[in-house]
């Protein structure tokens, strides 16, 4: 048998053939379109005609420009305060499917949770301005019950909306890591720490919250990076206040067609929201073998 | 005792919380007013009706299956092959590779509809229905990936060697053992691609040409405030048939592990 022959019926080689074709679709429709932005964002575009001689001029306006500067803060501030809402949101579901709910329902409960997710994404942020508006169903309701005397007119059209109608979202996708986070601790740990005398506040800090920060670490990247890249929920609940970088992105894009500064303010949030998740995710690695 | 009682009222309020917009949905679909707000007017069906008679709606709603259609088994077919040679195979690099073919679960969507945008321009192709489903199928196959990695994972290797054993090749063993035993999960997987791809916005936005998906089509007529509470009969039917293929997805989810004779772990995701 040649040398060939015999790599060809390796374990190795089946296994490189046997992927190749999803590999080469994932290099064709994403490394090679995401090398093309990178390239992209250092050229510059004079309404349809491309100067292709290298520049730096996109990044300088994407970081100098007090407009983009302003949406970008915001952006990430935003994508934090959604995140932080998301996981205070969802762990208490996770914890209380993995503790209290019996082993036999808790595909269900899971099943249940995941539903809202798929009604439809446009419908699903339309109704929170139903919900949040003028004469919508938080007023409504505070109105009705007396606890107000004229609407409240500042939820709806600013960043809490945003945050709101976001953390709404993305909360399921926050639920199933911490709860297969928790579904993976040893019970007898637990057992163990109130054989040694912790209470159970005592025993969730030393004990299963550790535990689950894997989880909480899988949610908090999970949500953080695709929030930034939403336009959909700023603008229809967001207002002239709650717009966010992707917003700007979409407008350099198509009606300002200026793609080249698209492409940089959109690999700079890329960045910026990698950064921050490296940083993370860092600081736990570092926070759990301490712990140890 | 009292702190578990604090706890089920949470998780009342949570659900109440995640559950509304979609349970307001057909409260608006039935509600005889054309203005989407409260207090409620009565019932009518001339909202569906109007769904009927809108043929701009009927061209989205193809455009939309044919790309859904497309997109389901294009996805599913590359899951298969990146699930079966994780799971079957080891090979160097393999955990790389998986990480990149699973990467567009958490892109922000907007870099990916940018990034094909700008390739299918560069190239001087025309944005069609067929630049959505190359979109499309990158954002699905992560998803039947990470399904058929367990129906994959949960078969029982020696079943495809008692099949050699008895003189099968390696094709007629992947087809007469293999397939049958994943099936559920393949079934499983080109719902769950067909559903997102009917839902997805963001890219199809990006990379629609003069034909609108659905969705697309739906941003469209969110501007016009008398067109609401037809879009919100449109939303009803959407739900429930999203809701049709879940449950049929996790139904087949759910038989795939009680044929490969393993616990059910729970969950799609």
């Amino acid at each position: 048998m040649s040398g060939f022959t015999k790599w060809r019926r390796s374990e190795e080689a089946s296994g490189w053939l046997l992927v190749s074709p999803t590999l080469v679709y994932s290099i064709l429709m994403l490394a090679a379109p995401l090398a093309m932005v990178v390239a992209l964002s250092f050229w510059t575009q004079d309404y349809l005609q491309l100067d292709k001689t290298f520049t730096l001029k996109n990044y300088i306006e994407a970081w100098s420009e007090p407009i983009y500067q302003t949406l970008m803060g915001r952006s990430l501030k935003i994508s934090a305060f959604v995140t932080a809402l998301t996981i205070l949101l969802a762990f208490p579901v996770a914890y209380y499917v993995s503790f209290y709910v019996p082993q036999k329902r808790k595909p269900l409960w899971i099943f249940l949770i995941t539903i809202p997710f798929w009604t439809s994404y446009l419908m699903r942020i339309f109704l929170w301005k139903v919900i949040l508006g003028y004469n919508g169903v938080v007023n409504g309701s505070l109105l009705g019950l007396g606890l107000i005397e004229q609407p409240l007119s500042f939820i709806l059209y600013n960043q809490n909306a945003v945050v709101v109608t976001l953390a709404h979202a993305w909360v399921p996708f926050a639920i199933l890591p911490i709860f297969v986070a928790l579904e993976k601790i040893d019970r007898s740990l637990l057992e163990a720490a109130e054989d040694l005398g912790d209470g159970p506040l005592r025993r969730f800090i030393r004990v299963t919250l550790p535990l689950a920060m894997p989880g909480v670490v899988a949610a908090t990247v999970i949500v953080f990076i695709p929030t930034i890249g939403d336009y959909v929920t700023p603008r229809l609940v967001g207002g002239p206040n709650g717009l966010m970088i992707s917003n700007m992105i979409e407008l350099q894009f198509k009606k300002a067609n200026n793609a080249p500064l698209g492409a940089a303010l959109a690999l700079s949030a890329m960045f910026l929201v990698s950064v921050i998740s490296l940083i993370f995710v860092w600081l736990n690695r570092k926070y759990l073998v301490g712990q140890k | 005792m009292k702190s578990g009682k604090w706890f089920k009222l949470y998780i009342a309020v949570f659900l109440v919380f995640l559950y509304a917009p979609a349970l307001l949905l057909p409260v608006f679909a039935f509600n005889d007013s054309s203005i989407v707000s409260f207090p409620l007017k009565g019932f009518t069906l001339n909202w569906f009706n109007v769904l009927w008679e809108t043929e701009a709606l009927h061209e989205a709603t193809k455009n939309s299956l044919l790309i859904a259609v497309s997109t389901a088994i294009i996805s599913t077919s590359l899951g298969i092959l990146a699930a079966r040679a994780s799971s079957r195979y080891k090979f160097r690099g393999q955990k790389a590779v998986m990480g990149f073919i699973m990467i567009p679960l958490v892109l922000p969507e907007i870099i990916v509809g940018v990034s094909l945008l700008v390739v299918i321009v560069q190239m001087g192709f025309d944005l069609s229905l067929w630049t959505i489903v190359l979109g499309h199928v990158l954002i699905c196959t992560p998803f039947c990936v990470a399904i058929l990695s367990s129906a994959f994972l949960n078969l029982d290797q020696s079943l495809e060697e008692a099949s050699f054993d008895l003189g099968q090749t390696k094709l007629a063993t992947f087809w007469l053992v293999t397939m049958p035993l994943v099936l559920p999960g393949v079934v499983s997987s080109m719902l769950i691609s067909f559903t997102i791809s009917l839902d997805e916005f963001i890219i199809a936005f990006f990379l629609a040409g003069t034909e609108p998906t659905l969705p697309v089509y739906i941003w469209g007529q969110l501007r016009f405030p008398q067109k609401l509470p037809s879009l919100m009969a449109l939303g009803t039917i959407l739900l429930i048939l999203s809701l049709t293929l879940l449950a049929t997805a996790e139904y087949f989810r759910r038989r795939s592990a009680r044929k490969t004779g393993i616990e059910d772990a729970g969950g799609f995701l």
